[in-house]
């Protein structure tokens, strides 16, 4: 007895739960790599999978076993060679290896190996933003900007001779002729009927007068008809473009960060997070988005993506000079009119004392209104400095597009998200 | 032979109508060789199915535990990477038996794995005495539901967390979770619901009855209500003597009915681990057999129907050409030498008996007088009803296969520096071999003895085991974590005693005592 039954649709991952948990007990281990993973990758790459390995040892499921040791037989098939009492060196030296291979018990148990296995992107992503309590990530909708755009729109009487369109016109044209001509062939036909009757009447009867009058009155109405033009001005059409607003689908995302000796490769990392989801945020809402590094300590250059995050400078710190260059990059390269603007500045608030009021200048009338949004986020636990202070005046000024964030470790990331998202969803309603 | 062939079918696609027809025909010849099976449930599945089902162990539906996840993953990782190829089918000891069949495979693999699994594999687990004796084909799938459901309430009602190590600890001792010579009585779902709340209760009350003694020997100890009644102490053990009378092997079973301080649903999932221990229990003993078994008849069905012209010589080739793959047994030195292929050897027994049976040589008659000339079925059937691995090979491993392939005992002494090849396959060394082979197949001699001698009831509570050592064989490092495990459930110290020949060689306690010394208490 028999019965096939086909569960080839029946419900995949059935050990989803399982794996999940799986993930949640080694949650430490996963983290440390994912970690390494994201100071390894570029911002651009986080939206794939990630290997993962966790030694063996960590997470056997312990069972009593014999260990190496003491005296067992062991039968092998193939044998060519030996014969009874052959003695043979023991195979790899006399570490713990286990015996000459007990088959697969041992190499379960003590090997040294790694357990390796594939994270999938949503799962890593996950791990990324584990630290910073990132609740799920919406599309939430951004304040683009706005790009006119031409589209057709119906059909207009006035454009340009290159917009004419040639069917609509014609039949405008048919139509005007047709109702131009109708009253003038009523009357032809009644003068001719006339003219007619007149000329069947008795010729003593006829009245000449009469005669040379219908006449005249239908060749003067045949010149009217044929006097009807075959196409007029007025019935002419154009197709007509109306001018519409279309949000901008690219954007440039400017990463700024304070690369003097104050701030240490654990003020990066921190930072780094930070770029990472504003960007995965663009991303997510523009087609394209662009990104740009800035560095600066006393003088800003731009930088390829390996060297901002990874190299090291000294020295001061003018954040002006940061400021002018992205200024001049905006300026040459991505036109406020068809980009989105976003710069991301990471520092530890130090600044040279003279420069704060020149960066609130900057902001205020140079840089604020041609960026859809600055975020600001200061790495420190300690005091502010003048340069936050500044900043807050700035803040004030356009409390729509410019946020400030204090940081002390990666947790605090994500609220000033938070905001961003928040206030943009009220300001469309 | 010349047969006018009209095969089924030809080529590699297959449907499900063609299957059907295969099936039919491979039933009838089954039933031509009085192969007796249970029915079969065939499933067709895609090979993410197949991981899921790989991850659970075959079950068809499992608890939720991380070490199943862990399972997933490794399988998946080496699916991915070409390391591995899934198994063509996977088949479950239950009635009707199911079995899985990929859908990737070819009309030939489809064919050629009903045969394996469905009337090889179903016919062993439904004759051999250990599936008779130890599972219960008819409420495992049943008793599955029963267990993922209980678990997932514990997880509600206690948190994730608290399920999980007590999963943990229990998976750590799941090979001492069995009753080697009680036969369990089957019972279904519903009937374990009802139980299980009546047992609660009741075994509640027994682990009371057992510690109840403690108040009279240690006096700081708390006073249980209603205490005393020396005259319902069934267990005798206020007359003194140590508590169990007798070595318990079932480490499991000790602590689901001993355990001082598990609450009954911890008790309860102790059991569910224990029962499904039980259920693998046979397989693990079985494995050389069950799939020498399977192999025998999916290469003797095969050749049937090729004789009787209804597969192709096409079908036939590839048939060959994986049943020599899977049978296939690369010497010790060779880069693909992965230990004895249990397919091989059993594959090699059983088809040898058949020869014995059917045309003795001089060598076999004096070797297997009984068998040597009887009729080859009834043979067969006999040796798959009555044996397992260790046995079996015992008693049916020929001097040809041995020679065949080539087998040879080493043993490995840490106290000399060279190996010594103690018999190979000549006539002073079959014998030696084929006991060497036999044990090491044998449960006992894989697996370090361990058993409880004493639950200190009147002193610390703590408990005592045995590893009772041979060869000078020790503990892997893996002992630490396990009794760790071990004393999570019972709740106090428990000490692991090795010895061999009455002589203790090491001490094992957790926690970790300070003292080096060791007194023994």
């Amino acid at each position: 007895m028999t019965y096939f039954i086909d569960r080839r649709p029946n419900a995949k991952h059935k050990s989803a739960v399982n794996r999940q948990r799986f993930l949640e007990r080694y949650r430490k281990h996963i983290k440390r790599s994912v970690e390494e993973a994201v100071n390894r990758r570029s911002i651009t790459d986080m939206e794939r999978g990630e290997k993962i390995s966790i030694p063996t040892k960590d997470i056997s499921e312990p069972v009593f076993q014999h260990g190496p040791g003491g005296a067992r037989n062991i039968v092998s098939p193939g044998n060519k060679e030996f014969l009874e009492g052959d003695k043979i060196r023991r195979p790899g030296g006399q570490g713990d290896g286990g015996g000459a291979g007990e088959g697969g018990a041992s190499d379960q148990g003590e090997g040294a190996d790694e357990f390796a296995f594939t994270l999938s992107r949503e799962e890593f992503l996950e791990f990324v933003f584990d630290g910073l309590e990132l609740p799920h990530l919406q599309r939430k909708p951004l304040k683009s900007l706005e790009e006119i755009k031409m589209v057709r729109a119906g059909l207009a009487r006035d454009g340009v001779p290159s917009r004419i369109s040639i069917t609509r016109s014609m039949r405008e044209a048919y139509a005007r002729r047709i109702a131009m001509r109708a009253p003038i062939k009523r009357a032809l036909k009644e003068a001719q009927e006339a003219l007619a009757a007149e000329e069947r009447k008795d010729p003593v009867l006829r009245n000449p007068a009469r005669i040379t009058e219908l006449k005249a009155e239908i060749e003067r109405l045949a010149k009217r008809i044929e006097a009807v033009p075959f196409i007029d001005t007025y019935d002419l059409r154009y197709h007509q473009l109306a001018a519409q607003p279309q949000p901008s689908s690219q954007a440039v995302m400017f990463c700024v960060m304070d690369v003097s000796g104050s701030m240490t490769q654990n003020h990066k990392d921190i930072a780094k997070r930070f770029f990472l989801l504003l960007y995965l945020f663009l991303e997510k809402h523009y087609e394209k988005v662009e990104l740009v590094f800035v560095r600066h300590h006393t003088a800003a250059r731009e930088v390829s993506e390996e060297e901002f995050f990874y190299s090291r400078e000294t020295g001061g710190t003018i954040v002006s000079s940061a400021l002018t260059l992205v200024d001049k990059i905006i300026e040459k390269r991505y036109p406020a009119g068809q980009w989105n603007l976003y710069v991301a500045q990471a520092s530890d608030g130090d600044n040279w004392d003279d420069d704060s009021n020149i960066c609130r200048d900057l902001l205020a009338k140079q840089l604020m209104p041609q960026l859809q949004y600055y975020a600001y986020v200061e790495i420190t636990p300690h005091e502010h400095q003048s340069l936050w202070h500044e900043y807050e005046a700035v803040a004030a000024q356009f409390p729509e597009r410019f946020a400030m964030r204090q940081i002390v470790d990666a947790g605090d990331i994500y609220p000033v998200f938070r905001e961003l998202f928040k206030r943009r969803l009220s300001q469309t309603r | 032979m010349s047969v006018a062939r009209k095969p089924i079918a030809t080529g590699s696609d297959w449907n499900f109508s063609v299957l059907e027809r295969f099936d039919e025909e491979l039933a009838r010849l089954a039933d031509e060789y009085r192969l007796d099976t249970y029915p079969n449930q065939i499933e067709v599945i895609t090979t993410e199915q197949m991981m899921d089902a790989y991850a659970s162990v075959g079950m068809p539906v499992g608890y939720h535990h991380w070490s199943f996840g862990k399972q997933f993953l490794a399988v998946e990782q080496a699916y991915k990477r070409g390391q591995m190829g899934l198994a063509y089918e996977l088949v479950i000891n239950s009635n009707p038996c199911i079995a899985y069949l990929m859908e990737e495979n070819t009309l030939m693999m489809q064919v050629l794995v009903i045969a394996h699994a469905c009337y090889g594999h179903n016919s062993f687990f439904k004759g051999n005495y250990l599936f008779r004796t130890w599972t219960d084909a008819e409420s495992i799938v049943d008793y599955l539901v029963f267990a993922r459901k209980y678990i997932a309430q514990c997880e509600e009602r206690h948190g994730v967390h608290a399920v999980e190590q007590l999963l943990d600890a229990c998976h750590a001792l799941q090979n001492y979770g069995v009753d080697r010579y009680k036969r369990p009585s089957p019972i279904s779902a519903e009937e374990e619901a009802k139980r299980q709340e009546e047992r609660e209760a009741y075994l509640q009350t027994q682990v009371n009855m057992l510690w109840r003694t403690i108040p009279e020997s240690s006096a700081g100890a708390s006073v249980l209500p209603g205490s005393l009644h020396s005259d319902e102490d069934p267990l005798g053990l206020h007359s003194g003597g140590s508590y169990p009378p007798e070595p318990q092997e079932n480490l499991l079973y000790f602590i689901e009915k001993n355990a001082p301080l598990l609450a009954p649903w911890q008790r309860e999932i102790v059991r569910i681990v224990r029962k499904l221990a039980q259920y693998f229990y046979p397989q693990r003993q079985t494995q050389v057999m069950n799939e020498g078994w399977a192999c025998f008849w999916h290469y003797t069905l095969m050749n049937r129907l090729y004789d009787e012209g209804k597969v192709d010589e096409g079908l036939m080739l590839e048939f060959l050409q994986s049943h020599a793959a899977v049978i296939n047994q690369p010497g010790f030195d060779s880069p693909h030498y992965s230990g004895l292929n249990p397919y091989a050897l059993g594959f090699a027994i059983f088809m040898d008996i058949k020869r014995i049976c059917e045309s003795p040589t001089d060598e076999d008659r004096e070797w297997f007088p009984d068998i040597a000339g009887s009729p080859w079925r009834e043979t067969l059937e006999f040796a798959m009803r009555n044996f397992k691995d260790e046995s079996f090979i015992q008693q049916f491993l020929s001097p040809k296969v041995m020679r065949d392939l080539k087998l040879f005992l080493i043993v490995d002494d840490d106290q000399t520096d060279m190996l010594e090849v103690a018999a190979i396959h000549d006539d002073r060394g079959y014998r030696r071999v084929r006991e060497a082979l036999a044990n090491q197949y044998a449960l006992s001699v894989r697996e370090p003895n361990i058993q409880v001698v004493e639950a200190a009831i009147r002193g610390d509570r703590s408990l005592t085991l045995h590893h009772v050592q041979d060869n000078r064989r020790p503990l892997g490092r893996s002992v630490y974590p396990v009794i760790r495990h071990l004393q999570q459930l019972w709740g106090f110290p428990v000490h692991l005693v090795s010895m061999e020949e009455g002589r203790v060689t090491r001490r094992y306690h957790w926690p970790i005592e300070d003292d080096n010394s060791d007194a023994s208490q």
